[in-house]
């Protein structure tokens, strides 16, 4: 156990490297001159040269990348070009808004998509299981852009029953302003007993959070139905329904624990591509998280910014499937002896 | 791939679904998922619709830089089904055209994807040792990569267009093919017909070519034809955030973003060639499913 541990650590150590490798590659690639932001438009050949200088834009790579780490050692992401903030603030701001929006669609993804796979797996060929196959089927299909589109003109402009954009209503600010402990609006709004913007934060969060749990609530369900099937063909599966356990029952008390771990990575995987899917919901709902940041950041071609972005989702990534394995380990002693 | 021919009465569903060639086995489960079947139907007729886009197209020119701004944002008509967009162009041809877009995208990241990733994945495989472990961190450090992350920044350094979206779309999709021939291609190094032919003194590249690889291929398959349906939804995202293809082209991702804004005026600007990714995607998936099934004989009997 603690050598697979400290095997999967290793490894994900190694892929961090790389990742920061790379993100620093694209940051010093994209065409935006960190000298010519630093200094002004307007500013002399000479105060450019000197800038670059003073910015160590001058050094051969690997220099640069050997500082680059430095910096990076001491949670230093560098400045954004646009903001003139440093960019862990930035993100510090960004991120939270963006985890508020993908948590909240993941949870709707674990509740809503495994008793769906359950339910396909429990009536399987019946009426219910094409019913579940198909629209998780169209859920993995549709672009999420579309969707964000359809249901913001559905249930926000012409219902009226969900505000159409931000993350709560600005006006709070004045009647009962949020004290910031986390970023993530609605756990400060929690903690503080903040009630009208904890209300609002909901209120504005059902309507982007449907859009991107569509995605993991179909592939959830999907998988969660093929492992099960896969499940139910085992030995043990017929010597329960032989001890006379019903078929919902064998499924739920005895198959459900064996076939979480695929269903579990999965989540893990849907969650980084969710955090990525979350910045053109972002920008159709007006959110104010880590993808209308980015979508600056490109639009400026902000290179620190971007490359800040990258590995922090990239890290996102990387901890979430070492979190995942080391879950799976716990729960299923046959990963643990591999 | 695409081609189903009718099912012969002779392998019904009654035989064990798994059982002889895999034509054989794709014929039998496709023709019994009529999900998969529909999807196979579908996908024929929009890539013929993709071939004979000039001449099934009402106004071609429009698919291009043509405009009739007396036109514009007409709703859907005899004239003009899908209606029209914000210069007038026909929407219906630029949607026809647009599936040459996608359909073209899609074929060149999943051939370069494949063809690199299954190139290293055997090697890792075969080889073994440190070469495996090297190309495996690499390939767990790009697929730690968002796609569309990668995609901006190749965007921003190689400038936006259709070419710099299926550069940066392949270089986020190898990886999956690599670890899916890698593992194949380990578990076929110490079957017994390896072990013949090296005994026998066939050369190592030999023994790749003409034993690892095809026996690694059906997997790559299945995973292309479910993988289809991903790389259109992730090259509309990319030319929906304008990063890929540019205005006068048709795409179906650029033509959402263009009607967005219109949306709850002039819907159909977005709401077609939206719902022309939706369908696309959905057919790949769907048949992408049943050949899984059909080609996994664990996955047989569902």
């Amino acid at each position: 156990m603690a050598r697979h541990l400290l095997r999967r650590l290793g490894q994900a150590v190694l892929v961090v490297l790389g990742v920061v490798v790379v993100s620093f590659l694209i940051a010093r690639q994209v065409p935006g001159d960190a000298a010519i932001a630093a200094e002004g438009a307007r500013a002399s050949q000479a105060q450019l040269d000197e800038a670059r200088e003073r910015l160590g834009l001058d050094q051969p790579l690997p220099v640069q990348l050997w500082h680059y780490l430095q910096a990076l050692a001491q949670g230093d992401l560098g400045e954004s070009l646009t903001t003139q903030q440093a960019v862990t603030s930035d993100l510090g701001r960004a991120l939270p808004a963006s985890l508020e929006l993908v948590l909240a669609a993941m949870l709707l993804a674990v509740v809503v998509g495994i008793p769906l796979g359950v339910l396909a797996a429990r009536y399987r060929r019946g009426p219910v299981d094409t019913t579940v196959r198909l629209s998780s089927m169209l859920m993995v299909s549709a672009p999420v852009f579309l969707l964000a589109l359809a249901i913001q003109l559905t249930f926000a402009t012409r219902l009226g029953w969900f505000p159409a954009a931000g993350e709560y209503d600005r006006a709070l600010d004045q009647t009962s302003p949020l004290t910031v402990y986390t970023n993530l609006t609605a756990l400060d709004a929690l903690i503080t007993g903040n009630w009208p913007i904890l209300v609002s934060t909901l209120h504005h969060l059902v309507l982007p959070a449907v859009v991107l749990a569509a995605y993991p609530i179909g592939a959830v369900a999907q998988m969660t139905r093929a492992a099960l099937l896969e499940e139910s063909n085992q030995d043990h599966a017929e010597m329960e329904r032989a001890m006379g356990f019903g078929r919902l029952a064998v499924l739920v008390r005895f198959s459900l624990r064996p076939a979480i771990g695929p269903v579990l990575s999965l989540v893990a995987l849907v969650f980084a591509y969710s955090l990525v899917n979350s910045f053109l919901v972002e920008a159709i709902f007006n959110w104010p998280g880590l993808g209308s940041y980015t979508a600056n950041a490109i639009r400026s071609v902000d290179a620190p910014a971007i490359a800040g972005v990258t590995l922090v989702i990239a890290l996102v990534y990387v901890f979430l499937n070492l979190v995942v394995d080391l879950v799976q380990t716990a729960l299923d002693p046959r990963v643990r002896a591999a | 791939m695409s081609v189903h021919p009718p099912l012969d009465p002779a392998h019904d569903v009654e035989q064990p679904a798994y059982r002889g060639r895999w034509t054989r086995r794709v014929v039998a489960v496709v023709g019994a998922d009529r999900l998969a079947a529909v999807g196979a139907v579908v996908l024929l007729l929009i890539v013929a619709a993709a071939v004979l886009a000039p001449w099934l197209a009402p106004y071609p020119d429009d698919a291009r830089s043509a405009t009739h701004s007396l036109e514009a944002l007409q709703g859907p008509s005899a004239e003009h089904w899908f209606g029209t967009d914000r210069v007038g162009r026909d929407v219906l041809s630029r949607v026809l055209f647009g599936a040459r877009t996608s359909l073209t995208i899609a074929a060149a990241v999943l051939a370069i994807a494949a063809v690199v990733g299954v190139f290293l994945g055997v090697v890792a495989g075969y080889a073994g040792g440190w070469l495996r472990d090297v190309i495996m961190r690499v390939t767990d450090v790009f697929l730690a990569f968002p796609a569309l992350l990668l995609s901006t920044a190749l965007a921003l350094i190689l400038g936006p267009s259709v070419t710099t979206a299926i550069i940066a779309i392949a270089a986020t999709w190898w990886p999956w093919y690599t670890r899916l021939s890698a593992s194949m291609a380990s578990t076929i190094r110490g079957r017994a017909y390896v072990d013949a032919a090296r005994c026998l003194g066939v050369s190592r590249g030999r023994i790749v070519a003409r034993h690892v690889l095809p026996n690694s291929l059906t997997p790559v398959l299945v995973q292309l034809s479910l993988d289809a349906g991903g790389v259109i939804l992730t090259a509309a995202s990319l030319s929906y955030l304008g990063l890929g293809a540019q205005d006068p082209t048709a795409e179906w991702g650029l033509m959402v973003q263009q009607g967005q804004s219109l949306f709850s005026t002039a819907w159909w600007v977005a709401a077609f060639p939206g719902l022309a990714i939706l369908v696309t995607a959905f057919c790949f998936n769907v048949l992408g499913e049943g050949l899984r099934d059909a080609l996994d004989p664990r996955r047989g009997n569902r």
